[in-house]
């Protein structure tokens, strides 16, 4: 029942869990990061999905990430009309770039909006929305 | 290509609306549909290839479409690849025609998204059971307008563009949208003016942003051969080309778009170098679309982008005149405003722009984009000759 409540409570868009992307989404509740990398040409790839676009296999690989990382775009947003987002304007979206080489979309949090700036050292940060989903978000290096 | 002035738009109209809570969105194609085949001097009989798509129709829309305008076409086409459809549309109309699929071929769109109160660019994402890709975005508070920022965020750091030369681009389509009575903002605004403007998304403005508008257009698409016995004078279709840019399973490199490749395709199809471009229609659905778009095409080189909007270039009487109508920064943007780039082109290329008119107009480059191009977008781009 408690966990009902703080489904409940949190408003955001979740993502859709299936099959493909489960795994995932469970390291991220172990506060763990993962990207993919091919079993047979080494392509690396996020986000995860059942076989290489390089090579078509579907060996697949998983390699965990130091959570090091450096902001390669963000923005600000001051509108936005969805739920959830509604109430924590300003916040800030960024893409950054793994250590291992792949970017990802994120938010960058404890970071003030004239603070964040491209090339800026982030690290991962892990939030547990709900007792399903846990998100991957950046904050400036410690 | 092949395809090279086989094929002609021989109609085309422009919804004088901007705001009409009192019409359904089928109306408005409809109205549209009528407009575009009397400019052309045909009639809904001549009618058997239908293309559309839009915000507000079902996935089936033009199913729905054809029931509404009582056509039983010999061939349809969907394509939604966003804002640029239409753009892609008319090349698929031009191939359809030429490959004999069938021979009167109209492109429509229609949109109430104003007096519907949709939330185009700040809407947000909604969660669910998207695409694949979606499940890593919804949760991070994507918008439109957000995606768009993050391009011109990564332009300023690596190449020190800057918010006046963005502001340039919304200064000069406002001035184009004073010559155009149907525009829906025709008071000038200068670069001052849209620097005050509120952020919305850093570093975009208000002012930087496309507005809301509801509206509709028509194209008529005929073989080269047919348009020249009609009312108006032929614009003939010289080159096409159209694709995706996407996140490239995290390895893209954001600033190269789809007009990259769009862009060189139509170019090479049409037989047409960058020199012999008299004006061109750029998908304005933010400035710095335009910016990335202008560059991708290779009009100037990577990171020149921010000199080349610059000095008045982009005015109706400067080097390079673009969205003379006022674009969807000024004039008109329903949601997906693809089919007023080929109408405007069209008629720059007949003369008939009045104030407005770029002096010996011969040829135009017509570039929609779709999507956003900071997640996944589709561009797809016409060259167009009067000869
Ligand atoms: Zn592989």
């Amino acid at each position: 029942m408690a966990e009902q409540t703080q489904a409940k409570k949190y408003s955001k868009p979740l993502p859709h869990l299936d099959e493909e992307n489960r795994p995932w989404w469970e390291a991220l509740q172990r506060h763990e990061l993962y990207i993919q990398k091919c079993g047979n040409c080494g392509d690396i790839r996020y986000y995860p999905r059942a076989l290489c676009t390089n090579c078509m296999s579907s060996q697949v690989q998983w390699i965990k990430c130091s959570g090091r990382a450096t902001v390669y775009t963000f923005t600000t947003t001051y509108q936005n009309q969805a739920p959830g987002f509604r109430e924590s304007l300003p916040y800030i979206m960024a893409y950054v770039e793994l250590e291992e080489g792949v970017k990802m979309l994120t938010n960058l949090v404890d970071c003030q909006p004239e603070q964040a700036k491209i090339g800026m050292p982030v690290e991962v940060v892990f939030e547990d929305v709900t007792p399903a989903v846990t998100l991957a978000k950046f904050r400036p290096a410690r | 290509m092949s395809l090279s002035r086989k094929t002609a738009v021989a109609g085309v109209f422009e919804h004088p609306t901007r705001f009409a809570p009192d019409k359904s969105l089928f109306q408005i194609m409809a109205e549209s549909v009528r407009g575009a085949l009397d400019d052309a001097g045909l009639t809904i009989k001549d009618v058997n290839g239908l293309c559309t798509t839009g915000i507000g129709m079902s996935g089936m829309g033009i199913v729905g479409l054809c029931d509404y305008l009582n056509l039983t076409p010999n061939f349809v086409d969907s394509t939604s690849i966003g804002g640029s459809s239409f753009v892609a549309h008319t090349a698929h109309a031009a191939a359809a025609i030429h490959a004999g699929l069938c021979d009167l071929c109209v492109v429509v769109y229609g949109s109430t998204a104003a007096s519907s109160r949709f939330a185009i660019g700040t809407g947000g994402e909604r969660g669910g059971a998207g695409d694949p890709c979606d499940q890593y975005e919804i949760p991070f508070g994507p918008t439109t307008v957000g995606a768009y920022a993050m391009i011109a965020q990564r332009h300023m750091h690596d190449y020190g563009t800057t918010s006046e030369q963005l502001a340039e681009i919304a200064v000069t389509m406002r001035l184009h949208a004073s010559m155009n009575p149907a525009a829906k903002y025709r008071d000038p605004i200068t670069v001052e003016d849209v620097l005050a403007s509120r952020i919305i998304s850093s570093p975009l403005h208000l002012l930087d942003c496309c507005i809301i508008s509801d509206g509709g257009g028509a194209l008529v698409i005929a073989s080269a051969e047919r348009a020249r016995d009609l009312k108006k004078k032929p614009v003939y279709i010289l080159g096409a080309g159209e694709t995706v840019r996407h996140a490239a399973r995290g390895q893209r490199d954001f600033l190269e778009i789809a007009a990259a490749q769009s862009g060189r395709l139509a170019l090479e199809r049409a037989g047409v170098m960058h020199k012999d471009i008299d004006m061109a229609m750029i998908y304005d659905s933010f400035t710095i679309t335009v910016l990335a778009t202008l560059e991708n095409l290779g009009f100037c080189k990577r990171g020149e982008g921010g000199a080349f909007v610059s000095g008045g270039r982009l005015r109706f009487d400067g080097e390079f005149p673009i969205n003379t109508d006022g674009g969807g920064l000024s004039s008109n943007h329903p949601g997906m405003r693809g089919i007023f780039l080929v109408i405007e082109a069209a008629r720059q290329l007949r003369g008939e722009c009045g104030p407005r008119q770029v002096k010996d107009c011969k040829i135009a480059l017509v570039h929609g984009t779709g999507g956003a191009l900071g997640t996944r977008h589709s561009g797809a781009t016409l060259i167009l000759g009067n000869q």
